[in-house]
């Protein structure tokens, strides 16, 4: 059994990197999380040409799959990071050497403005943070660009491909939006100023839509909008991503959002439990960080943190219990969480907190997918959806459960030793 | 000392006096600050003040506070605060109106506890002073406990901040020799010319959309207007929708602004700082400017070297309608001593400096049919000192918003062991939790 294991291993391995992978692969006798439904304790799932053909406790294995023995494993519908970089490469220089951006002297100059980039253009399907998100159960990331107060557009990306096109899922998914402002000789130069900047371009946004389609309609005797490319990418986003993880900041978000008119999600959410109500009313989304705060490694013994501080820290782990309870959709992002150990230990900490574990796996699965309106081709293991699957020894949940192997478009990878996470 | 304050904050918002019943504060020395004093009681009824009297009926199922030898006096009212804001100066352009206070309000700011400690209920929190034409202002509420929404006044006209003088110039300089100046403005005359220039530019956004709406009246195809958040504001100053607070020091920049606002045809509704109006009453009077002014603070740069402290007695002898305010989140926990001493410089009477803080402010905002005095109607914004609160020796006891009971000093006093100690357990235990999990 264990040999006839490793030889599909060996042929698999080599399928992916030869794009030869077979084309039927089938997971019997294993426990299936379909996300969709109850659990299936003992059952099977079909994969064909890379998606789920099939699935159930009583499924016939047709006779040209390759039969992958699953008893002891569990397999998830594919773990998803609701909001990442991973794939982009770092720059190498840490991002210090960038060009300084000319002085902005208002909202027309569209300063710290690349909402028309999008994240498929930046990712590298080589990058290593692609292979370290397999490693740690992860089949897709939804990437954004985080640079800048208009940082651009995400995109639904599976974890594995040759070229960014394979891995394209969905694109553009929304735009990522910061408050954070550089200095304050340049526009905006504030938080206020950040605020007033996003909600003048939503404004001309919805002018330039206007003007154009007044145009398109009769073009003669009326002068051509002039092209805007930071409006063309807001127009483009389906959604805005709006960050608010104090219970302040997610009250205000609560209420900016509001204003744009758009859908919108919530992304911080750690003081969710203190605005439950304004959350609840707003019906946003969340995602919640699962970069926990907790007191810094290097922090100054000297300096005492405040009560709020303190406090923040000890409910934030419990915020998605509190969202799971009062009905608000949610779901986990890594927020720089990068080590597959720690993904899982802080999954781990919300389940501490109260957070069921069904409602955990739907976090980093199905939920995602409803939030970022792709539920119809992934986030559960359904006949028809794409084949991302997430198979664990055991339960995902427990200390020292081993993530089998991922299947990312039917094809299956198996995770790596990973020599350079063991020195950091 | 400051996380003990801060720890007071954090426990004193479970503080409530349960909604729906009635409240009687009785036996005080009533301050009313319009209607004269009296020994008597107050009743409040659903955040209002349902009576004020000698003798008043408490009805069945209310509840008392025994003010014996107590002064109770209406809520103060600070016309000028950075509190309770995550950001202040949007200092990049010499016209930020299209930013706003309201957008940044933190109703966690610790700063709002101590100033309701001091007996602050009502506040005008105003953008920095860094430009020509500032942000937009937010009249709050210290309703501490509160969310963001509940913050605000309701109703209350919004406000702008305009500065002139030293403040909105100094970026204008070159920040070293050789240096390009951040930006224009460098002189006051620059700061006239930043105004004058964007107030044109307000009336023909105004005109813009007035020929937007005659032809889309008459059923011509147009295009509306861009939305222009920096324009808006300034016509609703044109439209006097939306009052000016403008900073100011010297008189000749006082009389440049009030022309100004003449030659535009709007008003300036309070000169803040203002330290040389007492040179130019006249002129403020006749443009129906009101002024908040500091009690006795100057010299603290060149344009306050002419500041004196009968500068806000000699105002209103004039009649203008004169406020004192704080600017700052220290001075504003006793403002009531910085009433008191209109009455050492220029001999005010103790309403007259009760009003400085009280009901004066409170017209600046145009908010005094709500608060300002206690007055039978107006919201239950009261503040019980010990002493009479002209007094240096007085101190803060309860503080009522809406009738709420939110601060309440032996309350406070009690609950700072008990939040001190939850605090170091909750820090010992995160000291734990961080070494468990990453040995060193």
């Amino acid at each position: 059994m264990k040999h006839a294991r490793m030889a599909l291993l060996f042929l698999f391995a080599a399928g992916a990197v030869l794009a030869e992978a077979p084309k039927v692969l089938a997971v019997r006798n294993a426990r299936i999380v379909t996300a969709s439904g109850p659990a299936i304790e003992r059952g099977t799932v079909v994969v064909r040409g890379g998606l789920i053909e099939a699935v159930g406790a009583s499924v016939a294995i047709p006779p040209d799959a390759w039969v992958i023995e699953g008893a002891g494993l569990t397999v998830y519908p594919g773990f998803t990071d609701a909001l990442s970089t991973w794939g982009i490469p770092k720059p190498a220089d840490g991002g210090v050497a960038r060009r300084p951006a000319p002085v902005a002297r208002g909202p027309e100059d569209r300063p710290s403005n690349t909402s028309w980039v999008a994240a498929q253009e930046l990712v590298h399907p080589q990058d290593k943070t692609i292979e370290r998100a397999r490693n740690a159960g992860f089949t897709s990331a939804v990437v954004f660009p985080t640079t800048g107060l208009f940082a651009g557009q995400g995109a639904w990306l599976n974890m594995a491909g040759e070229k960014t096109g394979q891995m394209l899922v969905a694109s553009p998914v929304g735009q990522y939006l910061s408050v954070r402002t550089q200095g304050f000789t340049s526009f905006p130069g504030s938080l206020m100023g950040a605020f007033a900047y996003i909600r003048q371009v939503y404004l001309d946004a919805d002018h330039y839509r206007a003007a154009k389609e007044m145009h398109e309609k009769n073009p003669r005797g009326m002068r051509r909008p002039e092209y805007d490319r930071a409006l063309e990418g807001v127009l483009q986003s389906p959604r805005a991503l709006l960050p608010a993880a104090t219970k302040v900041e997610l009250e205000r978000m609560v209420r900016f959002g509001a204003e744009l008119k758009r859908p919108v999600v919530l992304y911080g959410g750690h003081d969710a439990a203190r605005a439950m109500g304004t959350i609840q009313a707003s019906a946003f989304a969340v995602l919640v960080s699962l970069q926990w705060p907790e007191r810094a490694k290097d922090a100054n013994p000297d300096i005492e943190d405040s009560l709020r501080t303190l406090e923040l820290r000890e409910a934030a782990p419990g915020a998605p219990a509190a969202l799971a309870k009062a009905g608000v959709k949610f779901a986990f992002y890594s927020g720089g969480v990068e080590k597959p150990a720690d993904v899982r230990a802080a999954v781990k900490k919300a389940i501490d907190a109260g957070l069921s574990r069904e409602e955990a796996v739907k976090a980093l699965t199905a939920y995602p997918a409803e939030i970022y309106g792709v539920a119809d081709r992934v986030g559960t293991i359904e006949p028809g959806k794409i084949a991302n699957l997430t198979v664990v020894d055991g339960d995902w949940f427990q200390e020292k459960a081993k993530v089998r192997m991922v299947i990312v478009d039917g094809v299956k990878y198996e995770p790596v030793p990973e020599a350079e996470e063991k020195e950091k | 000392m400051k996380n003990v304050i801060q720890l007071i904050a954090v426990v004193a918002s479970a503080v409530t006096v349960l909604p729906g019943a009635d409240l009687v504060i009785q036996n005080a020395k009533i301050l009313t600050v319009t209607k004269g004093s009296l020994d008597g009681s107050v009743r409040i009824s659903n955040g209002k003040i349902a009576d004020v009297g000698q003798k008043l009926m408490i009805p069945a199922g209310a509840r008392v506070v025994e003010a014996a030898g107590k002064y109770l006096m209406p809520g103060i009212v600070d016309c000028h605060s950075h509190i309770a804001a995550d950001s202040i100066n949007e200092g990049s352009v010499s016209v930020s109106s299209m930013v706003g206070i309201e957008d940044v309000l933190n109703p966690e700011d610790v700063d709002i506890y101590r100033a309701l400690a001091g007996g602050v209920t009502t506040a005008n929190i105003l953008h920095g002073s860094a430009n020509s034409i500032g942000g937009k202002c937010a009249v709050i509420k210290l309703r501490w406990g509160k969310n963001v929404g509940a913050m605000l006044f309701e109703g209350a006209r919004p406000g702008i901040k305009f500065a002139l003088g030293e403040n909105p110039k100094r970026r204008g300089a070159a920040p070293s020799p050789g240096a390009a100046a951040l930006r224009y403005p460098a002189t006051r005359m620059g700061v006239e010319d930043v105004i004058r220039e964007a107030f044109t530019d307000a009336r023909r956004y105004q005109a813009d959309w007035k020929e937007y709406e005659s032809k889309k009246s008459r059923g011509e195809r147009m295009l509306p207007p861009r939305r222009d958040l920096k324009l808006e504001p300034l016509a609703e100053v044109l439209e006097g929708k939306r009052f000016v607070h403008a900073h100011c020091y010297r008189a000749d920049e006082i009389l440049m602004l009030l022309r100004l606002a003449d030659e535009f045809g709007f008003k300036i509704r309070t000169l803040q700082h203002v330290l040389e109006g007492y040179k130019v009453t006249n002129e403020i009077v006749a443009h129906g400017a009101g002024a908040s002014t500091f009690s006795d603070w100057w010299s603290y740069k060149v344009e306050a070297y002419d500041a004196i402290p009968f500068n806000a007695t000699l105002m209103h002898k004039r009649g203008v309608l004169v406020s004192l305010n704080s600017d700052s989140a220290e001075l504003m926990r006793h403002l009531n001593q910085e009433a008191a001493k209109t009455i050492k410089y220029g001999g005010l009477s103790e309403d007259e400096a009760l009003a400085m803080v009280t009901i004066n402010p409170a017209k600046q905002l145009a908010i005094d049919s709500r608060v300002g005095s206690i007055e039978a109607g107006k919201d239950a914004d009261l503040v019980l000192f010990d002493q009479h609160p002209l007094s240096n020796y007085s101190k803060v006891e309860k503080v009522f918003v809406d009738g709420e009971l939110l601060f309440d000093r032996e309350h406070d006093e009690r609950e700072r062991v008990r939040t001190q100690l939850r605090k170091k357990a909750l820090e010992e235990k995160q000291r734990k939790t961080v070494t468990s999990r990453r040995p060193a």
